[in-house]
């Protein structure tokens, strides 16, 4: 109980380490990383605690009070911790401890090791924090604080050209995301004077809110989560995040910040529930970026980028099942995904410190190498192809079981397709890595296993991968979907609809939410289940006939599908179109106001200036002639009248004397004129 | 009773004698003694005046009274100025003492 009202403390944990870190640089050398694992691993334990403590309390706990307050307006400040924020509190510090630990072995002796523990400390408090926000403004700051280490990270080999651009490319894509979900906090803030997420659920569920300015909320919501999670069409930055280190794509790039965009619709549910059109949009959107990225995921040579258009594809999935009513099916792909990405994301930095490589083409038969690597990948793999009984199964079967039974067919078979394409090209991802003969001689001699530090991290995320998915399976009697339910992570727009004597649009939503989950048995969802493990396999066949035995030539398939192969190859030319249209006329646009600065603000400053000069000559002219003169005339003017009428100073006592009488007579004179004369 | 024109006509003339002597002598001592003259000459033609008219009471008595007064104190203030002078510089005639000639 204590704990979760004083839930404040775990984020404040990493946050101590980055402040300790950032002041004692020189001084902690790589102590920094034992205070940063430490801290984490603190968070960690305490999350644990949490968790165990929610599970018996069986209540979300709040705490936080007012914060600022003007006006009639009172903005308060807290936390909450419901089940949602739990289970997302064990995976950002599982994973984060994770990488933490990797790190130790992956980053040693790199230049800014400090810096780059540091990063990943601050970056770990902010995730804690969104994720017990229990507020949009709170939520944003942490958001943005994510972004700035993404930012931070993917550049921390600055010295490079590629990180570089990669890191300015992932922070400009993303804001234009950010603005959007800005404006959207905003505007339900206009509607409903609070930025607290419950009350704001239960003003769209009370209908305080009209239909329009809920979905156009909910979609502007929507737009910052398309950044985040890097969804179509604002996905382009986070294949090129693979510039930074590969601990950090693993935190940050698969396991937890790209989820945010995810976790922001999950915890404004309520509000896509109160406007049908926008949770649409969100399942389109979900699942054709998932099909999209596939597709291009298949034909990329670097390790990195095919796992990082996995993860786009994947946080489609998990879009997608949110978008169809699945609440807790996203939420818990989320969770699996989470470790078996960061999993697969770690055994490629392995890879990439043991080859030096990750172009998959260079590498091959690694897999007599790399014996703890090369294990935990196939489990990462296959728990990412949806292979029972690893985790990647459960979730994705319980999105595929949602789409399908809430009538979308074609989202469905996008979806399935999806698991095809994915089963794929992870097959042709191990096959080119760990399989077949050594392509380059020179890097396969030069392979080696990776340290204890960064194979430990691997068999821990190995064993999640596949365990994560059974709290949520028929073996624990899916006790982890009843305790994510929707009910107990929303309690106010329950109690909010119930209280309130009309039915609402948003309290018809809710219950058609439990229809669906209800429904997981439901007939006709059987049949789900044979199709999704049928494209799995069918994907994993052809991958091996292609890459393993080579009964399909590669070769002779790219001549085949060659218009295809190249549009998939330039990833559909989006960066290219992103280039003509907005980076290109951008640029242009900045060098025409460079000109326009040049010539016509330059020119006013510059007249201006010259102007005054002129003028100020002129004016010094008339000083030093008309004012000066003027003055100098008054003077002289002055002197020579004193010098006449000095002569009268005699300084003789009766000169005085004869001038007082003389002055005296006359005035006697005038008197006695005036009184007779006259 | 002496007319008191008289006496005026007398006033007229000590003043007369006075007010040259002021202006003529270059002895600090004599023109002291030449404005004591002049004075005596206002007291005169007060005196007289005050008999001449009676409706103005004797207030042309109190002012003689007054001026004596007035001339017993400026006397020594005047001495004690030409005593200090005669000290300073050692020289006691007034055509010589022209500091504050512009």
């Amino acid at each position: 109980m204590t704990l979760l009202e004083n839930i404040w403390i775990v984020p404040v944990l990493p946050l101590v380490s980055w402040v300790l870190i950032t002041f004692f640089n020189r001084r902690l050398g790589e102590r920094a990383a034992t205070l940063g694992t430490a801290t984490v691993l603190g968070s960690f334990v305490l999350s644990v605690a949490a968790f165990v403590a929610l599970v018996r309390h069986g209540a979300p706990v709040s705490s936080g009070g007012l914060w600022l307050s003007f006006g009639s307006v009172e903005l308060s400040m807290g936390f909450t911790v419901d089940s949602l924020a739990a289970i997302m509190l064990l995976v950002v510090t599982v994973v984060s401890s994770a990488v933490h630990i990797y790190s130790m072995g992956y980053m040693h002796g790199d230049r800014r090791y400090q810096r780059f523990y540091g990063t990943l400390g601050l970056f770990t408090s902010a995730m804690l924090l969104l994720v017990l926000a229990d507020n949009f403004l709170l939520l944003l700051i942490a958001w943005e604080i994510m972004g700035l280490c993404s930012y931070l990270l993917i550049g921390h080999w600055f010295e490079e050209a590629w990180p570089r651009m990669a890191s300015m490319k992932a922070f400009m894509t993303t804001r234009v995301g950010d603005v959007a979900m800005m404006i959207g906090i905003w505007l339900l803030f206009s509607q409903t004077g609070t930025f607290n997420i419950v009350e704001t659920t239960q003003a769209v569920a009370g209908g305080q809110i009209s239909l329009a300015v809920t979905t156009v909320g909910a979609l502007l919501l929507f737009g910052g989560a398309i950044g985040k999670s890097a969804q179509f069409p604002l996905h382009v930055w986070l294949p090129d995040a693979m510039a930074g280190p590969t601990p950090v794509s693993a935190l940050i790039h698969a396991a937890t910040m790209v989820a945010a965009g995810v976790y922001l619709v999950a915890r404004s549910y309520g509000i896509f529930l109160g406007a049908p059109d926008a949770l649409l949009t969100v399942a389109t959107i979900g699942g054709f970026t998932a099909l999209f990225a596939a597709t291009i995921a298949t034909v990329q040579t670097d390790m990195k980028k095919i796992l990082a258009y996995s993860t786009i594809s994947q946080l489609g999935y998990m879009m997608l099942g949110l978008g169809v009513g699945g609440f807790v099916a996203g939420t818990f792909h989320l969770v699996t995904h989470a470790f078996f990405k960061a999993l697969l994301f770690l055994t490629a930095g392995s890879v990439s410190h043991a080859a030096g490589t990750l172009e998959v083409h260079k590498l091959g038969g690694l897999a007599k190498k790399m014996k703890v690597t090369f294990w935990t990948f196939m489990v990462g793999g296959l728990a990412l192809a949806g292979i029972p009984p690893l985790a990647g199964f459960w979730s994705k079967d319980e999105i595929l079981l949602e789409t399908f039974v809430t009538g979308h067919p074609v989202l469905f078979w996008m979806a399935i397709l999806t698991a095809f394409l994915t089963a794929y090209y992870m097959t042709r991802l191990a096959c080119l890595v760990f399989f077949g003969p050594p392509r380059d001689k020179h890097v396969y001699e030069h392979a080696h296993e990776s340290p204890r530090s960064m194979t430990g991290p691997l068999v821990a995320l190995g064993v999640l991968a596949v365990v994560a998915g059974l709290p949520a399976s028929p073996l624990m009697g899916k006790w982890l979907v009843k305790f994510l339910d929707f009910g107990q992570t929303l309690p106010g727009l329950m109690t909010g609809g119930g209280a309130g004597a009309g039915a609402t649009g948003a309290e018809g939503a809710v219950a058609a939410v439990g229809h669906t989950l209800a429904a997981t048995g439901a007939p006709g969802g059987g049949i789900v289940l044979p199709i999704a493990l049928g494209a799995a396999f069918l994907g994993i066949l052809i991958g091996y006939a292609v890459y393993g035995t080579r009964q399909i030539r590669r070769e002779s398939l790219i001549r085949a599908f060659r218009p295809v192969y190249l549009l998939l190859k330039n990833k559909y030319y989006i960066d290219e179109i992103y280039l003509a249209v907005f980076v290109r006329p951008a640029v242009r646009l900045a060098e025409l106001c460079g000109l326009f600065d040049n010539k016509v603000i330059d020119g006013a400053v510059n007249g201006v200036g010259s102007a005054t000069v002129a003028v100020s000559a002129a004016a010094g002219e008339f000083d030093n002639t008309v004012v000066d003169g003027a003055v100098n005339g008054v003077a002289s003017g002055t002197m020579a009248t004193g010098q006449r009428l000095r002569r009268a100073h005699t300084g003789l006592v009766q000169s005085y004397m004869v001038a007082i009488y003389a002055g005296a007579g006359v005035s006697l004179a005038v008197l006695l004129w005036f009184l007779f004369a006259r | 009773m002496i007319n008191p024109s008289y006496a005026v006509i007398l006033g007229v003339l000590l003043f007369s004698v006075g007010l040259y002597g002021a202006l003529r002598s270059t002895n600090a001592v004599r023109i002291l003694m030449c404005i004591e003259l002049m004075l005596n000459a206002v007291n005169l033609v007060f005196v007289a005046f005050s008999r001449l008219r009676p409706e103005a009471m004797i207030a042309g008595q109190v002012f003689a009274i007054f001026i004596m007064a007035v001339a017993a104190a400026e006397a020594a203030v005047g001495l004690a100025i030409i005593l200090q002078i005669v000290r300073q510089r050692g020289v006691v005639y007034m055509d010589k003492i022209n500091l504050l000639k512009g």
